[in-house]
């Protein structure tokens, strides 16, 4: 039995040698099927050039014709004890996206180097992606040493300037070689001409290279590819990404949060299974009927993935058209697709410099940060902790146009704030009932959420309101920062945890106003959907009612209450909404309020209208608690 | 994982995104020892089950122990199964050479079965190492409507995403085998027991190593006669495994047209 195939991917700029390279390897290792070197030289003849090596791999006819590699392809080196799949990846900048889609599979990279040229555009986007990619292993090739007399000086000269580059980038190279592949000077044999050279040749740094198999002692993550009734079982099938799953074991299925026991491991013309490993294809049946879907992800009950509407991500786009800011792409998360929002676009980063820059939009073949957003609870990981899980691509009609790797930095764990509710509590019956609280305040109860802009308007229109219904009879009471801030939630702080824990404290606060008969109003800016969509369920339907206090930026920042927005632009207030968060306007809010169109005064009689209509009293008003 | 495994688990995870993603399904079976890998493959992935229909592209000229081996195990293995009879040579391409036309005739009657049962999806058995053409397909690889490959415009594949998305009136070939070597694919058969056609194993002195029709196949020398002897001929043999195909030497980019046209 062979043993694991180490996957090497050669990459480099345009026109530094890397078919040639490889050609001539095959050869050196006597890899190359009979007749091959005879076809060659036929081939090359045809074309009046000397003996090319690179047309074992430019197979295209396209390709021999113009002497570049347009498509990526895969050959077999044979080693002693091992099969090396050689990879080459064509180094034009219009064939990025081959690049990718060769590269992407690669345990360990050689990258090539002109020594006559030295480090290129290339060399640098390339060294740049293979970090992207996950690919540590990397060993330097620098190529056409024939051209430059195999001057050693020369040599160090492009050993300073890639080793400095390559530092930037996050990549220790295993090996930096001088070679020169068309002469066939360092690669399975030492160099006549290059006898200061002491270090490996090109095949001894091959042989170093390691395959990276896939790693059981990640945290388990089975991503639902099917359900499967060809017969009398129910079969979950799909594959293990990460960690171990065995039979017995009880497991949580995100996003739904159900739970449920592994029964059994199905196997076809195998030996019954007990345990299923990070790589397996399998089909697992469970001890109970759970509706389970494609997408869903299988974990254990300990360190299950993030759940999120919100996240981070490093992109590196390749779709031929710009990526359009608010404008919505097919996710394709694991098994799982689902739309996403451009929410913002934080910055592209020069794949050459490394500088960050502030941009409008991706073009194709550039790197950057954006936040997106779904509408429905998404299971994530972050890539930096669980790789094969925390990466997607995004689709824009029919083609795959970009990679991406999480980060939830800046945003909460949803799942911490939908748990952590104590099981063993029992209800107690009240003897005053909601419908006696209603009879005697003559009056419903219910929350009156004002969103809006810092400086939209909120608590001025909250205080106001408070004092108009006090007047008028109603029980009524304002929540805002300063009463809230100050007690209940002394300890919070700005954290997005914090963010997230605050707006859901004054939610569970607002509920037991309302259930007490109250008119609460609560003033926050509550900039998430998300947010104010959590504390919508925590409340009894109907009692919820979401008040949109509408200015616009401009307007917001020219009142500017309290001097925030001065601060927020200097920089010396992070995070600020509107400014640098962001601010989701509601989708369905039960009441528009525009204040630039509007006083005060209308605002409020605006308001205190609809309170009139739907808090009114009426003992037959049915409330779905 | 040892490689096998690696290959296996991969193969069923291909296997399973074509099922799920593109409906409806289809699978050539040339009956060569690569489809009855794969077929093998899909009954791992769907426990015992074959979900989708055979296609044999049929010349009428296939080896006549091809034929007993379809008739066989149709009924073995209880397989949907359509018998596509290929157009005459007539009427393909007069501009390729001889024997390639010969090979273009499934071309026109694979595009056939695909307009008749309006298939969206095709699997099929081909492996990166048999050809240096091969050797540059996606897993997913999209066809136009009349079948062409854009080889120059090939889709983005990586991180096990595949494309899954298309416009109508084109379809996708899939390939979950393309990972494989001639090698790998053996000590699977070996591994699983799986049965090919005997024209694979050596009498007298001669074997298929690659399997097409009568006229433009042969055998080579070979003593290998057993699935041991075969493994152990493919680690030293430096024949390529298609040299028994004439279609593919008759002029340089002879393959290249044949499969920028819709071949296999």
């Amino acid at each position: 039995m062979t043993t694991n195939t180490l996957k090497l991917v050669v990459v480099g700029h345009v026109d530094d040698g890397k078919s040639t390279l490889i050609g001539r390897l095959l050869y050196e290792t006597d890899s190359l099927p009979d007749g091959k070197l005879a076809e060659l030289k036929a081939v090359s003849l045809k074309r009046n050039m000397p003996l090319e090596w690179s047309f074992v791999l430019d197979a295209f006819q396209a390709e021999r014709d113009q002497a570049i590699t347009i498509d990526t392809s895969q050959i077999m080196i044979n080693r002693p004890g091992r099969q090396v799949t050689i990879i080459d990846a064509p180094g034009h900048i219009e064939f990025l996206k081959n690049m990718v889609s060769g590269a992407a599979s690669a345990d360990a990279a050689f990258l090539l180097v002109d020594a006559s040229e030295g480090v290129r555009q290339q060399t640098r986007r390339h060294a740049y992606f293979l970090n992207f990619l996950g690919i540590q292993q990397v060993v330097v090739i620098v190529n056409k040493m024939d051209l430059v007399q195999y001057c050693e000086e020369k040599f160090n000269q492009v050993k300073a300037n890639i080793i400095a580059h390559l530092q930037e980038v996050g990549i220790t190279p295993q090996a930096i070689i001088p070679v020169s592949a068309r002469e066939g000077d360092m690669l399975s044999a030492r160099s006549t001409h290059m006898q200061w050279y002491q270090g490996v040749t090109v095949l001894d740094a091959m042989d170093n290279l390691v395959a990276t198999d896939r790693i059981d002692s990640g945290f388990l993550r089975f991503p639902v590819q099917d359900v499967y009734k060809f017969d009398e079982r129910r079969i979950i099938a799909g594959r293990v990404e990460s960690g171990v799953l065995r039979v017995g074991d009880d497991i949580l299925i995100s996003p739904s949060n159900q739970m449920a026991k592994v029964n059994s491991i199905e196997t076809w013309h195998a030996e019954k299974q007990v345990e299923a490993r990070a790589g397996e294809s399998i089909g697992i049946t469970l001890d109970k009927q759970l509706f389970v879907e494609r997408g869903d992800v299988v974990s254990h009950l300990e360190n299950p993935p993030m759940l999120t509407t919100v996240f981070r991500a490093t992109l590196f786009w390749l779709g031929h058209d710009s990526i359009v800011l608010n404008k919505t792409y097919k996710m394709k998360l694991l098994t799982r697709e689902v739309n996403v929002i451009v929410q913002s676009i934080e910055y592209e980063i020069d794949t050459e410099s490394l500088q960050k820059n502030k941009v409008e939009q991706l073009r194709k073949n550039q790197c950057g940060e954006v936040i997106l957003r779904v509408q429905e609870l998404l299971p994530v990981d972050e890539y930096h902790s669980l790789k094969h899980t925390g990466r997607f691509v995004l689709v824009d009609a029919y083609e795959i146009v970009a990679g991406g790797m999480i980060s939830m930095k800046g945003f909460p764990n949803q799942r911490t704030l939908l748990e952590k509710r104590p099981s063993n509590l029992t209800q107690v019956k009240h003897y005053v009932t909601y419908d006696m609280r209603q009879q005697r305040s003559g009056h419903r109860g219910g929350v009156l959420w004002f969103t809006g802009l810092s400086g939209a308007g909120k608590s001025t229109l909250a205080m106001a309101l408070e004092q108009m219904l006090f007047l008028k009879g109603y029980q009524v009471y304002t929540l805002d920062g300063d009463n809230i801030r100050s007690g209940l939630n002394s300890n919070l702080g700005f954290t997005p945890e914090d963010r997230a824990e605050n707006i859901r404290r004054i939610g569970e606060v607002s509920a037991l106003f309302a259930d007490a008969g109250f008119v609460c109003v609560t003033a926050f800016i509550s900039p998430y959907q998300a947010d104010r969509n959590k504390v919508r369920r925590m409340l009894a339907q109907g009692m919820f009612h979401e008040i949109y206090i509408k200015a616009d930026l401009e307007h917001c920042e020219e009142r500017d209450p309290k001097g925030l927005y001065k601060k927020a632009r200097k920089g010396e207030i992070a995070e600020f909404t509107g400014i640098s968060a962001p601010y989701e306007a509601p989708l369905n809010p039960e009441l528009i309020i525009d204040t630039v169109q509007l006083t005060v005064e209308q605002s409020v009689n605006r308001i205190l209208e609809y309170v009139k209509e739907t808090f009114a009293y009426s003992s037959t008003a049915e409330v779905v608690v | 994982m040892n490689k096998l495994k690696e290959l296996e688990a991969q193969s069923i995870y291909i296997l399973r995104e074509a099922y799920n993603r593109v409906k409806p399904l289809a699978m050539l079976w040339s009956l060569g020892k690569d489809s009855n890998v794969l077929l093998w493959l899909a009954r791992k992935a769907f426990f015992g089950h074959v979900p989708f229909t055979t296609i044999l592209l049929d010349t009428g000229n296939e080896l006549d122990e091809v034929y007993a081996f379809r008739d066989e195990y149709v009924k073995k293995w209880n397989l949907t199964y359509i018998n596509a009879e290929c157009p005459p040579i007539e009427e393909t391409d007069p501009s390729l050479p001889p024997k390639t036309r010969a090979a273009a005739r499934k071309t026109l009657g694979l595009k056939r079965v695909i307009e008749q049962h309006q298939f969206k999806g095709i699997l099929l058995g081909i492996r990166r190492d048999e050809q240096a053409i091969r050797s540059k397909e996606r897993v997913f690889s999209p066809r136009h409507e009349s079948g062409e490959w854009k080889f120059r415009d090939q889709p983005l594949e990586f991180w096990d995403q595949y494309k899954t998305d298309f416009v109508t009136g084109t379809h996708l070939r899939i390939h979950p085998l393309l990972a494989w070597t001639e090698l790998d694919i053996w000590e699977y058969i070996k591994q699983e027991n799986i049965p090919v056609v005997p024209l694979y194993f050596a009498r007298n002195g001669m074997r298929y190593r690659s399997l097409g029709e009568k006229d433009i196949t042969h055998p080579i020398v070979s003593n290998a006669a057993t699935l041991d002897e075969i493994i152990s001929e493919l680690k030293t043999t430096k024949q390529p495994e298609r040299a028994g195909r004439a279609m593919d030497h008759e002029q340089e980019d002879a393959f290249e047209k044949l499969r920028s046209s819709g071949y296999m």
